[in-house]
């Protein structure tokens, strides 16, 4: 452990900009991958369950 | 009762959709154990003081970007040589994982370089060759998207896949092959890695949480893509009525 308080952490030995740059851009897009695919999740299991219905035509 | 079973769509989907939650609880885990060795283990390194913390997430994404590349040809070329359905699926689901793991590698890799080389970007091998990486994916997922026909459009993005595979070793090898300003590696197969063991350490639980997390992530796209195309077949009509 080399950090001695919690804003020597955040200041990254004067490498903030391009430590937490990396990291946030990294799990921003993470997270946009995931949110993205669970959105597609739930429109197929809203449209499977719309179709679903008796005598619906098949597409 | 064979191994072939699991190439159908309509058996493999179940067996994928339970596999999701723990290649996703890996991954998580996986990414909070290693963020901890990488910050709070792993020393300073002495020439680029903490900006080298970035490699936690570089390397890994970077070789994730190459290996997805490999796994997603393979599958292309299974599907394109024995005509299997799932095949081509699984192809086309790696293929956006794989693209953002290209564009993680570039990104940090330019917030990496402005600090330790004085530049964001230079067009030398290794970056340009990584950069080719990403205009690979991005023209095999335009292509498969382009063409109305799945099955048509499997085969002609699978040989695009494929003709890519070319650049995969001159990724890899361009710091050997031409006089690169990218760094040669420090971890290889055949000498003892040239870096502080728990800065490796870190490094390589990082490699692992970001193959589970392409994992996971590919499962569900794979999930996805199986139920739109096979939207018409009785089998997912049940699991709707169901």
């Amino acid at each position: 452990m080399q950090w001695g308080s919690v804003s020597e952490f955040f200041a990254m030995g004067g490498y903030a900009f391009f430590v937490w740059g990396s990291y946030a851009v990294t799990f921003l897009v993470l997270a946009v991958e995931t949110g993205l695919l669970m959105r597609r999740g739930r429109t197929l299991r809203d449209r499977t369950g719309r179709m679903a219905g008796p005598g619906e035509a098949t597409q | 009762m064979s191994i072939w079973k699991y190439s159908s769509p309509q058996v493999f989907y179940p067996i994928a959709g339970s596999m999701v939650p723990w290649f996703a609880g890996a991954a998580a885990m996986l990414t909070v154990l290693g963020l901890y060795v990488g910050f709070f283990v792993a020393p300073t390194d002495f020439q680029q003081g903490e900006a080298y913390r970035i490699i936690f997430i570089h390397v890994p994404a970077a070789w994730m970007s190459m290996f997805i590349y490999l796994v997603m040809a393979f599958w292309a070329g299974v599907g394109l040589a024995f005509n299997t359905r799932l095949s081509s699926m699984m192809a086309h689901a790696l293929a956006p994982t794989g693209a953002l793991m290209t564009f993680i590698a570039l990104w940090t890799g330019a917030l990496w370089g402005r600090p330790t080389w004085g530049t964001y970007w230079v067009w030398d091998a290794r970056l340009t060759s990584e950069l080719i990486l990403l205009f690979l994916y991005i023209g095999y997922m335009s292509l498969a998207a382009a063409i109305d026909d799945p099955r048509r459009a499997d085969k002609a993005s699978a040989v695009l896949a494929l003709v890519g595979v070319v650049n995969i070793p001159i990724i890899y090898f361009s710091v050997q092959w031409w006089n690169t300003l990218h760094q040669g590696a420090s971890v290889s197969l055949t000498r003892a890695p040239s870096m502080a063991t728990t800065m490796l350490t870190g490094m390589l639980i990082m490699v692992f949480a970001f193959w589970m997390y392409s994992i996971a992530v590919s499962l569900v796209r794979l999930r996805h893509i199986i139920l739109e195309r096979e939207r018409n077949a009785a089998w997912v009509t049940e699991i709707r009525a169901g």
